[in-house]
């Protein structure tokens, strides 16, 4: 720690001309910069997104352009280009329409309800002093759970004879929510919904803590009550949040893959609720298709950019 | 790739406008620790009081749902047959057995599950935390060529979507490399998470340069500063990272169930999935035997978190640095 009392006098002008006459003999060196030993401490990071996420990302994109097989390491074999072929058979598949289809669904209202629900209970958090910290860890902790493990008691919750249908009585659905084609897809939003609010309770939190108390007290002064400051002040305030918090919801939701695998057992019933990415499991690794694949990831990704430029036009409204 | 990635991308504005909003997920920002809560501007507190009611009851009942699936999970796996009737949500001394325990540990071992979700995750954060902190050290304390372009990337690659590499990662790692059934395979597309990085740039910003000059002066390496000096003041954002990292493979599924064919090498999250799906049809009490092994997996995870939060609040960079 001496070097760090050393620290304080630093900051005045001899410093400064210290600096200078440590930098007069390394001037060759500038073409790397004063410290180019950064390069060494970036290099494992750099090297490891080339490789692992830049490569791959193109690789992607050229599978998906050529018929692909699998083989064993280190064998050649002949991939020719087949132009738009994937992407021809992955657009004209039904099974890949109904997926985009439910995920439609499920963005519809998960998306929604995300960003409602989590900006509300927020909003309701920055409020209360007791026991806040009970209810920030309560609503984080679906978050922090694997979604595999809470899968477990879903199940269990919303099976047939479950506890939800003995509380609701003769309102129960018949066939039961996971196994019932037009409610497996709301209840699995409804169940991604719960899991992921917590993160965007904590994404919204951090949001209202930059609007200024000044705004609420003058706006009560001038007689808004609670209903009229929070559309007027807080949904606006926390607008780029809100931007964030659909793109995220956006996109977790084109990620499904493992609410349809287990909860409803494999995008059942009858495929009202597989998902893109359990389609790209099960036609590029289990059928052995990855060009058709690949081909569908692209489309998705695509398709997620575009609903991500619509929202950010819906939802940032003026600011951009 | 969980969704966490993109969290600091905002935090960083936040972080521009208030400098000691440190703790990534404002967490610090609102924190309520006991000895805080009379150091606020009176006015606020009164005003905050009259409005909270309402707020108090909706909180509650948020927390009654968030929590509910969790307790019922660890009730229902201590039944010894399954009580779905409204009663059943209490626990009865009669139907309670540990037995659903050495049931799913009969068909999955979970010691092993669980030595391989702690190697995977383990592997991770290691790999995390080591080059997360030279390379968030290097942006933020080191002037270089190509800074720039380190830093461009790790906000662009928080956006890429794990989507499009599932198919090329999975030609790469598990065909060309052979690397199946094997933790390198598993830890590989995770190993750096790019979110920590930004979390230990954003620490290391705020330590003041002159500080790193002054050490520089002295003759100290980079090396060395980084250790001696930068590490020990930012263990706050180590703490952080770790958390954040932690959630990642600890809960994957995807990758680690396309890596692995073998039972041996499948962490808790894979395994317990596959009982899921292909066995629990055929065990005695299905529903005892997934709690229960839900709870397993779940326990580490929100332990973790439980046991950190406190710590995760309290710690702020501003007053560690000033101390």
């Amino acid at each position: 720690m001496s070097l760090r009392s050393a620290g304080v006098p630093a900051t005045g002008d001899s410093a400064g001309r210290a600096v200078d006459q440590r930098q007069a003999p390394r001037k060759r060196k500038n073409f790397l910069g004063r410290q180019p030993l950064g390069l060494l401490f970036s290099a494992p990071y750099v090297i490891f997104v080339l490789a692992v996420l830049a490569y791959p990302l193109g690789y992607a994109v050229y599978i998906s352009f050529h018929q692909f097989y699998f083989t064993a390491p280190g064998v050649q074999v002949d991939r020719p280009f087949v132009g738009l072929d994937n992407y021809i058979s992955v657009l004209s598949d039904p099974e890949v329409q109904r997926s985009f289809a439910n995920i439609g669904v499920f963005l519809i209202i998960n998306v929604p309800l995300t960003v409602g629900l989590s900006l509300v209970l927020a909003n309701a958090l920055n409020r209360v002093t007791r026991l806040k910290t009970f209810f920030r860890v309560s609503y984080y902790v679906p978050y922090v759970t694997a979604s595999v493990a809470v899968v477990g008691v879903w199940l269990f919750l919303f099976q047939q004879n479950g506890l939800v249908n003995s509380i609701l009585g003769p309102l129960a659905p018949n066939p039961s929510w996971l196994t019932n084609s037009w409610l497996a897809m709301p209840t699995v939003a409804l169940y991604v919904t719960w899991k992921q609010l917590g993160f965007f309770i904590l994404l919204y939190l951090a949001a209202l803590q930059n609007i200024p108390d000044e705004l609420y007290e003058s706006a009560s002064v001038d007689g808004g009550n609670k209903w009229v400051q929070f559309w007027n002040i807080t949904v606006p305030g926390v607008r780029s949040a809100s931007v964030l918090v659909t793109l995220l919801a956006t996109i977790t939701g084109a990620n499904l893959f493992t609410e349809p695998y287990l909860l409803t057992g494999g995008g059942g019933p009858d495929g009202a609720s597989t998902s893109p990415v359990f389609l790209m499991y099960q036609k590029g690794i289990l059928q052995g298709n990855p060009d058709v694949a690949a081909a569908l990831g692209v489309v998705l990704v695509i398709g997620v950019l575009l609903i991500a430029l619509i929202q950010k036009r819906l939802v940032g409204g003026k600011e951009d | 790739m969980s969704i966490f990635n993109k969290a600091p991308l905002r935090n960083d504005d936040d972080g521009a406008r208030r400098p000691r909003a440190s703790a990534p997920e404002g967490a610090a920002s609102e924190a309520p620790t006991p000895g805080s809560v009379p150091s606020r501007k009176g006015s606020s507190v009164a005003k905050r009081k009259n409005l909270g009611v309402g707020s108090f009851v909706l909180l509650a009942l948020g927390a009654f749902v968030f929590l509910f699936p969790f307790y019922y999970m660890f009730i229902g796996s201590l039944q010894t047959s399954p009580d779905t009737s409204v009663g059943g949500a209490f626990p009865s001394p009669a139907n309670i057995t540990g037995e659903n325990y050495s049931n799913i540990n009969n068909s999955i071992d979970l010691l092993k599950g669980l030595a391989n979700s702690g190697i995977f995750t383990g592997g991770v954060i290691f790999f995390t935390v080591v080059f997360g902190l030279l390379v968030g050290y290097a942006l933020a304390q080191m002037q270089f060529r190509g800074k720039g372009f380190v830093f461009g990337m790790m906000l662009l690659v928080q956006m890429i979507p794990f989507q499009l590499l599932l198919i090329p990662l999975y030609v790469m790692i598990v065909r060309d490399y052979g690397l199946s059934d094997s933790y390198l395979g598993m830890i590989l597309p995770f190993a750096i998470n790019s979110t920590a990085v930004f979390v230990f740039r954003q620490y290391f910003m705020q330590l003041p340069s002159t500080l790193f000059e002054a050490a520089r002066i002295d003759g100290a390496s980079e090396l060395r500063i980084l250790w001696q000096i930068a590490i020990p003041l930012v263990r706050p954002a180590i703490v952080t990272a770790i958390l954040l990292t932690f959630i990642g493979p600890w809960n994957e599924f995807l990758w680690p169930f396309l890596v692995t064919k073998d039972q041996a090498m499948e962490p808790l999250a894979v395994s317990l999935a596959n009982y899921i799906s292909n066995i629990a049809a055929t065990a005695s009490n299905p529903f005892g035997a997934i709690l229960a092994g839900a709870c397993v997996l779940a326990a580490p995870a929100v332990a973790l978190f439980i046991f950190f939060q406190r710590q995760f609040i309290s710690t702020n960079i501003g007053s560690s640095v000033k101390g």
